[in-house]
């Protein structure tokens, strides 16, 4: 681990001579062979992946198939066993710490658990990226900066000051995504970011998520076991299974699938009450069937 | 290099227009953020069709610059406007920096405070001292609830793998004692009384006591470590309600490791160091090695043991207590966790050598010299 902790260090100079052009290719990321083992355990075996630029892409998978692992390597993490990994189509597995600099200031990640630091208030945990790449902003702007973020992820105002032992577990996930995207980054990587959240905040969570990569022209990658979510945000669907991907692609077209997994995935009671809701809402609120 | 944004100001029959070019993105704002921030003049509108791309960060400045100036903003793209009206939406005013205590801040407080958490501390740490007693007892009354496999282990991570440090420690400190004390004592020709010195003061003090330091730092610290870390993910509130108590789960299993560990490793120390002081004296004082040890037996009374081995337990209590009780001390965040093992190794070390004078002068009255 440490070995990769020491990559982050001398960032400012660097970063501050390049500033992120917009990538316009594309596929943002690209994985080609990735394999990844964990001693014998293979967890990857020659997964192949593309997600296209300013979709959300939702990846699925039973637990222990690899998804967080996969997000890892991609976010360099986790060196791969073998395979390349491309973002930006810059080569992450194999480019010198240098030139990842330029492009760890155009992601954001949200983990799991959050993981905010915990000495820090939450402004200023959205504020570390901001003062660790840009450090003419102005105090000011920064604090600006860290309360508009705070607001605009759906946070009371008043948790802004706050200490993330102070907060709840889904308000810790909305903190985490205000730090994400801190740095207004085109490619957000997003760790199970509605588990945990009540249903209406879930929903408003998957609202802000689409309205945030319609405006902004995020691309998004996003780990989720939320069928709702699944159904009401994501362009394209990737399902991790027998250590590959085995199937990309929009909802009906992955129906059409008869891996097993699949099959059980997206035909079981859960599913078909997701499929339900959101034909509704469809019928509802957008009768040109572009449903969001 | 980098693209920074920009402005000039354009003045027509009396409207000012600011107009903005060039990205408007948090990397690039940085140089015309203060000047907007600090413009006085008058201005109507503010032109922004040549900013391109844009950012939310882009926008809050101009959202932020258009409300203080009262202009009207024109030539937004469709993109611009959408984030414009989304960082509105999500205007506030919070507060960034939670209430910190100032480094100089005022100091009859801080003394105050100081004294306040000391008094509270010394409340807790018997009210803690309370609660093993009471695991220790409801233990005795249901023994099968003891975790045997619990205490084995910590008596490994406690005892066994410490063996090779304080091996080594003792036999350093024995080479130094017995080093040092034959400079002195060959000034009035009295160096075989090294071995007197070596024999006593490691079986009485050195041995126990620097095993007590070491056990602290070692043993202290990494239950302090553990427990609060545990504390802060929330294994031990889950243990609660499983029914397991971490009392007999945790504490009671270390506490009494370090207890049944000390006077062991105590001694073992004491060994290893007399046996330094033996080398030492084989080659700096032509004391032959075996008639050095056969010496210590001759010299040092058997009560020099028992003072040593009456110790032991005490400051395996005292470092393993601190330990625990610090480490539940432990909410809210990692740094936390710092301080707490801070003060657990700092408390347990400075108890330890507090006992210990005491211990001297009561030995030596009851005639234990």
């Amino acid at each position: 681990m440490s070995e990769q902790d020491d990559r982050h260090s001398d960032v400012d100079d660097i970063a501050s001579e390049h500033a992120p052009d917009r990538f316009d290719g594309e596929f943002p990321i690209r994985i080609h062979g990735l394999t990844n083992a964990f001693g014998d355990v293979k967890i990857h075996d020659q997964l192949d992946l593309d997600v296209k630029r300013g979709e959300i892409l939702g990846v699925v998978g039973g637990s222990g198939t690899g998804k967080s692992v996969l997000m890892r390597s991609i976010i360099g993490l986790q060196v791969p066993t073998e395979g390349q990994i491309e973002v930006f189509g810059q080569n992450i597995t194999e480019a010198e710490p240098d030139e990842v600099i330029g492009v760890r200031n155009r992601w954001g990640v949200l983990f799991q658990g959050g993981a905010l630091f915990s000495t820090l208030s939450v402004g200023e945990n959205v504020q570390v990226p901001l003062k660790q790449f840009y450090p003419e902003l102005s105090q000011k702007l920064l604090d600006e900066i860290a309360s508009y973020k705070t607001v605009l992820t759906g946070l009371p105002e008043e948790a802004a000051s706050k200490f993330p032992s102070e907060l709840s577990g889904g308000m810790r996930k909305r903190a985490g995504l205000a730090r994400a995207l801190a740095l207004d980054p085109e490619l957000l990587f997003l760790d199970e970011p509605t588990a945990g959240l009540d249903p209406i905040g879930g929903a408003k969570f998957d609202e802000l998520l689409r309205e945030l990569t319609d405006t902004l022209g995020l691309t998004v990658f996003l780990i989720t076991h939320d069928l709702d979510t699944l159904y009401a945000i994501c362009d394209r669907v990737a399902v991790l299974a027998d250590k590959k991907v085995i199937a990309v692609g929009t909802i009906p077209e992955l129906l059409e699938n008869d891996h097993p997994w699949i099959q059980e995935y997206f035909n079981g009671p859960r599913a078909r009450a997701a499929t339900a809701t959101h034909e509704r809402g469809k019928a509802l609120d957008k009768p040109d069937g572009q449903g969001a | 290099m980098r693209e920074w944004a920009q402005y000039s100001v354009d003045e027509k029959g009396g409207r000012a227009t600011v107009v903005v070019t060039g990205p408007l993105l948090v990397s690039s704002i940085g140089k015309i953020e203060p000047d907007l921030r600090a413009y006085r003049d008058s201005v109507q509108t503010i032109d922004i069709s040549g900013a391109h791309p844009i950012d939310t960060v882009g926008a809050w400045v101009i959202h932020r610059f258009a409300e203080e100036t009262g202009a009207d903003i024109v030539g937004a793209s469709e993109q611009a406007d959408v984030l414009l009206e989304a960082v509105e939406g999500a205007s506030s005013d919070a507060t960034i920096s939670p209430p910190r205590a100032h480094s100089f801040g005022d100091i009859s407080e801080k003394v105050g405070i100081k004294v306040i958490e000391f008094f509270i501390g010394v409340r807790d740490m018997i009210g803690f001292m309370g609660a093993v007693l009471m695991g220790f007892g409801s233990l005795l009354l249901h023994p099968r609830r003891f975790r045997m496999k619990a205490l084995v282990r910590q008596m490994e991570l406690v005892g066994v793998q410490s063996l090779p440090i304080i091996g080594l420690m003792s036999f350093l400190i024995g080479i130094v004692i017995a080093q040092q004390g034959a400079v002195q004592l060959q000034q009035f020709g009295a160096e075989t009384l090294t071995v007197n010195l070596v024999g006593r003061i490691t079986l009485r003090e050195l041995g126990v006591l620097m095993t007590a330091i070491m056990v602290a730092g070692r043993s202290g610290s990494a239950f302090a470590a553990q427990l609060g870390t545990m504390k802060l993910t929330e294994e031990i509130d889950a243990m609660r309600t499983i029914g397991v108590s971490p009392m007999e789960a945790l504490i009671i299993p270390r506490i009494l490791a370090a207890v049944l560990l000390m006077p062991l490793l105590g001694f073992y120390a004491s060994v290893v160091a007399i046996v330094g002081g033996a080398v030492i004296g084989d080659v700096m004082l032509g004391i032959p090695f075996w008639t050095f040890l056969a010496r210590v037996q001759e010299v040092v009374p058997v009560y020099d043991f028992w003072v040593g081995m009456v110790k032991a337990p005490m400051f395996g209590l005292i470092v393993a207590m601190a330990g625990c009780y610090q480490g539940m001390q432990v909410k809210g965040n990692a740094e936390e966790v710092g301080l707490r093992t801070t003060a657990a190794v700092v408390q347990a070390i400075f108890m330890v050598i507090v006992l210990d004078a005491f211990f001297a002068v009561f030995f030596t009255e009851i005639g234990w010299a």
